[in-house]
């Protein structure tokens, strides 16, 4: 299954990656090498193989539901590109 | 190189809790050393001021009469992926900068991102008063091989500066082999710090997963990610791995299995430990140089008394094809947060809305294969593709783990090389991301499997007519938290191998 450029462009949008035209091309070119690759592993029979999702991680651990100080409102804001009184600017992005 | 960087971890944390030296001359030494290195780009950042400030307060601490910790006054370098409350932290990416005046992006890792808090591994550090001297190059979000993705340009090899020192955990291990610090910690996701040990002749371990914290490592695949240390002699390693680990609250997937005495470990006996070889590391591809160097590190193991059998992990060359899909899917994930709204570079206009804010932002940000490897994990995550590769690398990564399982069942530890090739020139691999993603077949699998690995130097290749003597790896992996009886059987490779020399340059 070779991936098409309209693939990348699809895949980028998703990504939220805007790509040039020539970096589509090369990321089309790219992918379809390492995917060629990565295709020997559907000679494998997994039919009845679990997914290993973790390892080691045998279950996550409570911890005790204390209240702790959380990061100071304006330390949070401080490495913002933008920001303003009361949190994180970015462009309007809800229609009037 | 001056006396005072020579000395092993142990002996100058020793010299400075007693008073034969101060922190302060040995940050100093450190210093200088890194004015004199600095085309070998190993630092992005270089924490003079704050260095100096922790080795006068280790020599007043001691002034006072309190006990130092076990790291007293050593210079240590922090891989730019973990965050420092006192210094800037950019993953060696554009994106965890400032943008300059020209909007293009940024172009310097002083302008980097400072994180508001450290760490947990580095503030276990500073508590066993060890000295941060400065945040080390790097492949760009630790995707790489050669250290060449650094938004910031490549580390170079101490031994061979037209070579790359590997990666990604590059500047970590060229600090160490070139004398800028005595320990270092990088991450290994897939080999980054193996590879980079392997190639620049220091140790570096990869700790089983879950032995050290996360908390405060910029992820890249979360179920892969380990932070671990590099040295130049393995008992160093050792007491920096043993500061380092331990169930840390903050990071929910940390173990609570008690810490090893992985320095105590350095001088117990290895007589009867049953060492496996799997041929599978051992084929095609393996240059002969290695193959020999490596085949006589574990004859001295024999000789030392342990017994060497041969072992098979059957779907060894399948770990890449499996890694890659893996890896790319968990990193597209992870690095959804560069996002320009609450840290580092945002490129905007006055007309943009937040899609085009989001998508500028990351393709100025983000380096060439960083981009690569978020579209392939976009991809194999995406509908129609998740069961053919995201589901079906999952089950094969249960089969590789099998093999170790299986393998473990009859040996202690298994003995293979680190890397296929002594380090390779600086572009070499450049414009083929498949070659270099080959470089990692010998550490990728016991990624993927999450077990106990360290890699330490064997004797360096042969000095030939077209290129200088190059360190080579010996890679010993052990079951999940048997890091104590890889520490014993590096060391006694150590000691029969009588130590590593230095680099030429260094």
């Amino acid at each position: 299954m070779a991936i098409t450029r309209d693939n990348v462009l699809h895949v980028a949008r998703l990504a939220r990656l805007e790509l040039s035209e020539l970096e589509v091309d090369r990321m089309q070119r790219d992918l379809n090498g390492i995917l060629d690759y990565v295709n020997q592993l559907s000679e494998l029979d997994t039919t009845n193989v679990p997914a290993t999702t973790q390892v080691a991680v045998v279950a996550a651990p409570f911890r005790p539901d204390q209240p702790a100080p959380s990061l100071p409102h304006d330390l949070a804001l401080s490495q913002a590109p933008r920001s303003s009184a009361d949190g994180f600017a970015v462009p309007a992005f809800v229609d009037e | 190189m001056s006396d005072v960087l020579d000395f092993s971890i142990a002996d100058l944390a020793d010299k400075v809790q007693t008073g034969a030296l101060t922190a302060r001359a040995v940050t100093e030494a450190a210093l200088s050393r890194i004015d004199a290195t600095r085309e070998l780009n190993a630092l992005l950042h270089v924490a003079r001021e704050a260095a100096l400030a922790a080795a006068d307060a280790v020599d007043a601490k001691r002034a006072r009469g309190e006990g130092l910790g076990k790291l007293a006054g050593v210079p240590v370098a922090i891989k730019d992926a973990l965050c420092t409350h006192d210094a800037p932290t950019t993953c060696a990416s554009k994106i965890l900068t400032r943008v300059d005046e020209s909007n293009s992006g940024g172009t310097d890792p002083e302008r980097g991102f400072r994180p508001p808090y450290d760490a947990t591994v580095v503030a276990r550090l500073r508590a066993a008063d060890a000295i941060l001297i400065g945040k080390a190059n790097m492949d760009e979000f630790a995707m790489g091989s050669s250290g060449e993705n650094s938004a910031f340009g490549p580390a170079r090899n101490p031994w061979d500066r037209s070579r790359t020192a590997g990666g990604s955990s590059s500047g970590s291990a060229v600090a160490v082999a070139a004398g800028l610090a005595l320990g270092s910690l990088g991450s290994d996701t897939g080999g980054s710090i193996r590879q980079p040990a392997a190639l620049c002749g220091v140790v570096g371990v990869k700790p089983t997963y879950g032995r050290v914290s996360r908390y405060g490592l910029v992820a890249f695949a979360s179920s892969l990610d380990q932070v671990g240390p590099f040295a130049r002699d393995v008992r160093s390693a050792a007491r920096l791995l043993e500061v380092i680990s331990g169930r840390d609250p903050l990071d929910s997937t940390s173990a609570d299995v008690p810490v090893g005495q992985y320095e105590a470990a350095c001088t117990r006996d290895v007589r009867g430990l049953r060492i496996g070889i799997p041929q599978e590391y051992f084929g095609e591809g393996l240059d002969p140089a290695i193959a020999d160097n490596v085949r006589a590190a574990i004859g001295e193991l024999e000789k030392a008394g342990c017994s060497v059998k041969p072992v098979s992990l059957p779907h060894t060359k399948y770990g890449i094809a499996t890694y890659y899909i893996v890896a790319t899917a968990e990193a597209s994930s992870n690095l959804a947060r560069f996002d320009g709204v609450r840290f580092g570079l945002r490129i905007e206009t006055p007309r943009s809305d937040l899609t085009s804010l989001y998508g500028k932002t990351r393709n100025v940000g983000f380096g060439a294969e960083v981009k690569r490897r978020i579209l392939l994990g976009t991809y194999v995550l995406s509908a129609g593709y998740y069961d053919a590769y995201y589901k079906k690398a999952q089950r094969v990564r249960t089969l590789i783990k099998r093999d170790f399982d299986q393998a473990f069942e009859a040996v202690d530890a298994i003995a293979v090389p680190t890397s296929p090739t002594p380090a390779f020139r600086l572009g070499e691999k450049v414009d083929n991301p498949l070659a270099m993603y080959l470089a990692d077949v010998f550490t990728l699998p016991a990624s993927l499997a999450g077990i106990a690995a360290l890699s330490v130097p064997c004797a360096p290749t042969p000095a030939t007519t077209t290129q200088p003597a190059l360190p080579v790896g010996l890679q010993l992996l052990g079951p999940a938290f048997a890091e104590e009886r890889l520490f014993s059987l590096a060391a006694e490779v150590e000691r029969r191998m009588g130590g590593v020399p230095r680099p030429p340059s260094a």
